[in-house]
């Protein structure tokens, strides 16, 4: 990556999941454009990133957040809530990729204001697929606000 | 896919949108996709709301599982009606894709503080504008988990 140049899309992936963070960094590596993938594994960790503490007091502000619900130490709700319930963080996107296929946590991420909610496939080849659309459509047509 | 909506098994959007040639070509989109779907026109944000709340005319309108909103409308603009939809218990959890000739910084990031759930700046071109289309219907019918009905 190369550092400074800030046409490149910044993006956080909060996941705990070692083979899950492998396939989607991959992905997106093999993809049309270059990102600048950072990844903390778990909610209080993407917090303090967010917020730029402790460790990650030069941390960039993510132009786009992918986030697992079932994370150690806080969950992705909770996460959610807090980039939601602030400012200067609540116009980033937050797309909820999760494992779980449950009306009440599909709910309850969007009353949370999240942006979309995508369930994980189980298949490895539709895992990918997915990944190619949310890149297609995320990082590809959306707009995200440059203003940080 | 294994979507779950209550009462019928298409997808209920609700298009706000008016300029007659875009709702044509959004329309025409849509008729050909794989997911069935069945789109409903609201031309200005006064109507859209009053869709949305079942009032006069449209008590019998269905509830849409995804909202297409233009930000500048006629009566209400699309600020508006996205800031009314977000307050009202029943419709706040419906995803909203601002779609819109707007390109400003402004706009975009008062969409997202309003919680749009994206913003799609419509292209000039007809073939990218197409391109557009198949890419939201192919990413919110398809790939993303809508709220329960």
């Amino acid at each position: 990556m190369f550092p400074g140049a800030s046409v490149l899309l910044e993006v956080l992936l909060v996941e705990d999941n070692p083979g899950d963070i492998r396939l989607i960094v991959e992905t997106l590596k093999e993809g049309r454009k270059d990102y600048n993938i950072n990844v903390v594994k778990d909610g209080e960790e993407a917090v303090n990133y967010l917020l730029k503490r402790e460790n990650y007091k030069t941390a960039v502000t993510p132009d786009i957040i992918l986030l697992d619900l079932k994370l150690p130490r806080k969950d992705g709700i909770e996460v959610l809530k807090e980039i939601k319930g602030d400012d200067s963080l609540k116009s980033i996107p937050v797309i909820v990729l999760t494992s779980s296929n449950s009306a009440e946590d599909i709910a309850n991420a969007y009353k949370n204001h999240a942006n979309c909610y995508i369930t994980k496939p189980i298949d490895l080849d539709k895992f990918v697929v997915t990944i190619q659309s949310i890149e297609d459509f995320w990082f590809t047509i959306i707009k995200t606000s440059k203003n940080k | 896919m294994d979507m779950t909506i209550t009462g019928t098994d298409r997808v209920e959007i609700l298009l706000v949108e008016d300029n007659p040639a875009d709702v044509r070509l959004i329309r025409e989109t849509f008729k050909d996709f794989k997911v069935a779907n069945n789109l409903s026109v609201a031309r200005d944000g006064m109507e859209a709301m009053a869709m949305l709340k079942k009032t006069g005319e449209y008590a019998s309108a269905e509830k849409p599982d995804v909202i297409l909103l233009d930000l500048n409308l006629p009566r209400k603009n699309g600020f508006e009606v996205l800031e009314e939809l977000r307050q009202d218990p029943d419709l706040k959890r419906i995803p909203v894709v601002i779609l819109s000739t707007s390109d400003s910084e402004k706009d975009i990031m008062k969409s997202y503080d309003l919680h749009a759930n994206c913003f799609v700046t419509k292209p000039v071109g007809l073939d990218e504008f197409i391109k557009i289309v198949m890419s939201i219907e192919n990413f919110w019918l398809a790939i993303v988990k809508l709220p329960p009905a």
